[in-house]
C-alpha cells in the first residue's frame, strides 16, 4: 500500500510535473521566476495550498457533486457534477483567503515572506488543474492528498530550477529579439526536456 | 482614449496577450498538438473572453471593489460551465481530448486580466471588442504553434495527410519531439523572437549592460 502512494508521489513530482509536462501555472511560472528566493517562497505557498485544496475538493466531489453522491441526504438520483468548476474555484479562493488569515495571525513570519503571492495563487492554473485531474482520475481521499503534495513539490522544484537558470542568464549576451521572454521560454523547454528523462521510470 | 479599431486590432500583434503580456500561456501550449483541438479551444476562449468582458463591464458600477474578484470569478466560471456542457453535448471526442483544459479557461489569465484591466474601466461595447481582439491575438499564436506541431509531428493537418509518412509508404520521418511538451516552448520562444524582430519596439531592455572593454590596448 505504501509503495502505491510513494509511486504516486514520485510520478506527480517528476514524471507528470505540473509545470513542465502539463504547462500548468505557466503565467506565474514565467512572471515570478527572476530571483531564486522569491521563486522558492512562491513554490512553498503553492505546495501548501495544493495539499489543502485537492483533498477538500475530493471530499466535495465525492460527497456532494458526483452522480448519486447525495444518496446520504436522501436524493440518490441527483447529479450535480456540472457545478464542479464553480465550486472548486470557490473552494480555492476561500482556502487561500483562510490560509492568509491563519498565517497572518499565527505564523506572521511566513506570512510576510509570502506577501503578495498568496492572493495570486487563486488564479494559478496549477491549483485548479490538480483538482480537475483528481476528478478525472478518480483518486481516493488519501491518494488525492499525496497527489496534491507531489504536484506542489514538483511545481516548486521546477520554478526554483528556472529561477536559477534565469539568474545566471542575466549576465549573458542574448540576441536582441530573444531577450527576456523569448529566451525564458527556450530555457523552460530545455528544463522540460531534462525532466522527460524521468519518463521511463515506472514505480 | 483608444478608438474601437485600435482596441480590436492592437492585441493581435502590437500588444499580443501571449507574446508580450505573458497571459494565458498555460493552455496555449497544451492543446496545440493537433489543429482541430486548437481551433475548438480558440473558439471557446474567444467566446468566454468576449462575454466575460461584456458582463463584467455591465456590472462594473455596482460592484464593491472588495468583492470584485470573486464576482468576476463567478461570472467567468458560469460561462465556462456553459461552454463545457455545450462541448460535451456537441463534440464529445474533442471535449475528451481537451480534458481538463476547458475547465482551466477559468484560471486562464487572459480572461481575468482583461476583465480586471479593461472591462472594469470601459463600457460594454469597447470591452467586447477588447475581449474579442485579445482572444484573436491568443488564437493567432495557438494556430501558428499548431501549424508547426501537427504537420512536423504526425504529417497531417486537421487530420488530412500533407506529409506522407514513411510508415505509410511516403518519404517523411515524423519528428516525435514535436508531439512532446518541450517543442511547444521552443516554438513559442522562436515565435516571440520573430514578432520582436519585426517590431523592434517590443524588445526588452537588458538588466545588465556588459561594460565595454576599457583596456583593449593591453590585449593587443
Amino acid at each position: 500500500m505504501l509503495e502505491h502512494y510513494l509511486g504516486l508521489f514520485i510520478r506527480a513530482v517528476f514524471i507528470e510535473n505540473m509545470a513542465l509536462t502539463f504547462f500548468l501555472g505557466m503565467c506565474t511560472f514565467i512572471a515570478i521566476s527572476k530571483k531564486i528566493s522569491t521563486a522558492i517562497g512562491l513554490g512553498v505557498a503553492v505546495t501548501v495550498v495544493l495539499t489543502i485544496t485537492v483533498p477538500v475538493n475530493n471530499l466535495i466531489y465525492n460527497y456532494l457533486l458526483r452522480d448519486g453522491a447525495l444518496a446520504w441526504a436522501g436524493f440518490p438520483e441527483i447529479d450535480l457534477s456540472f457545478l464542479g468548476l464553480l465550486s472548486y474555484i470557490g473552494v480555492i479562493a476561500a482556502m487561500v483567503q483562510i490560509l492568509e488569515m491563519f498565517l497572518d495571525r499565527f505564523v506572521p513570519r511566513l506570512y510576510n515572506a509570502l506577501g503578495v503571492f498568496l492572493p495570486l495563487i487563486t488564479v494559478n492554473c496549477a491549483i485548479m488543474g490538480a483538482s480537475l485531474f483528481m476528478m478525472e482520475r478518480d483518486y481516493t481521499f488519501i491518494e488525492s492528498t499525496v497527489f496534491g503534495l507531489g504536484a506542489g513539490v514538483g511545481w516548486a522544484l521546477a520554478i526554483a530550477a528556472l529561477a536559477g537558470v534565469r539568474e545566471k542568464l542575466q549576465y549573458s549576451d542574448v540576441p536582441e529579439g530573444l531577450r527576456g521572454l523569448g529566451i525564458t521560454f527556450i530555457s523552460v523547454g530545455l528544463i522540460s526536456m531534462c525532466f522527460m528523462s524521468f519518463g521511463g521510470i515506472d514505480i | 482614449m483608444q478608438t474601437p479599431k485600435e482596441v480590436l486590432i492592437d492585441p493581435i500583434f502590437n500588444n499580443n496577450p501571449i507574446a508580450l503580456q505573458v497571459l494565458g500561456v498555460c493552455s496555449a501550449l497544451a492543446v496545440t498538438v493537433n489543429m482541430s483541438t486548437t481551433l475548438v479551444m480558440c473558439a471557446a476562449v474567444t467566446f468566454v473572453t468576449t462575454m466575460s468582458n461584456v458582463l463584467v463591464s455591465a456590472v462594473r458600477n455596482r460592484l464593491p471593489s472588495s468583492i470584485r474578484i470573486i464576482v468576476q470569478m463567478t461570472l467567468i466560471a458560469s460561462l465556462v460551465i456553459v461552454v463545457d456542457q455545450i462541448l460535451q453535448a456537441v463534440a464529445y471526442d474533442i471535449s475528451k481530448s481537451l480534458s481538463v483544459f476547458v475547465g482551466l479557461i477559468i484560471t486562464n489569465c487572459i480572461v481575468m486580466g482583461r476583465a480586471e484591466a479593461f472591462a472594469m474601466q470601459n463600457g460594454p461595447w469597447l470591452s467586447a471588442l477588447d475581449g474579442f481582439g485579445n482572444a484573436l491575438g491568443y488564437s493567432v499564436v495557438l494556430i501558428a504553434v499548431a501549424l508547426v506541431r501537427e504537420p512536423l509531428g504526425s504529417g497531417t493537418l486537421l487530420g488530412y495527410e500533407i506529409l506522407p509518412r514513411v510508415a505509410d509508404g511516403g518519404f517523411y520521418y515524423p519528428n516525435g519531439l514535436m508531439l512532446l511538451a518541450p517543442s511547444a516552448f521552443f516554438i513559442i520562444g522562436l515565435f516571440i523572437w520573430a514578432i520582436r524582430s519585426w517590431k523592434p519596439d517590443q524588445v526588452e531592455e537588458p538588466t545588465y549592460q556588459i561594460a565595454p572593454n576599457m583596456q583593449y590596448r593591453e590585449a593587443m
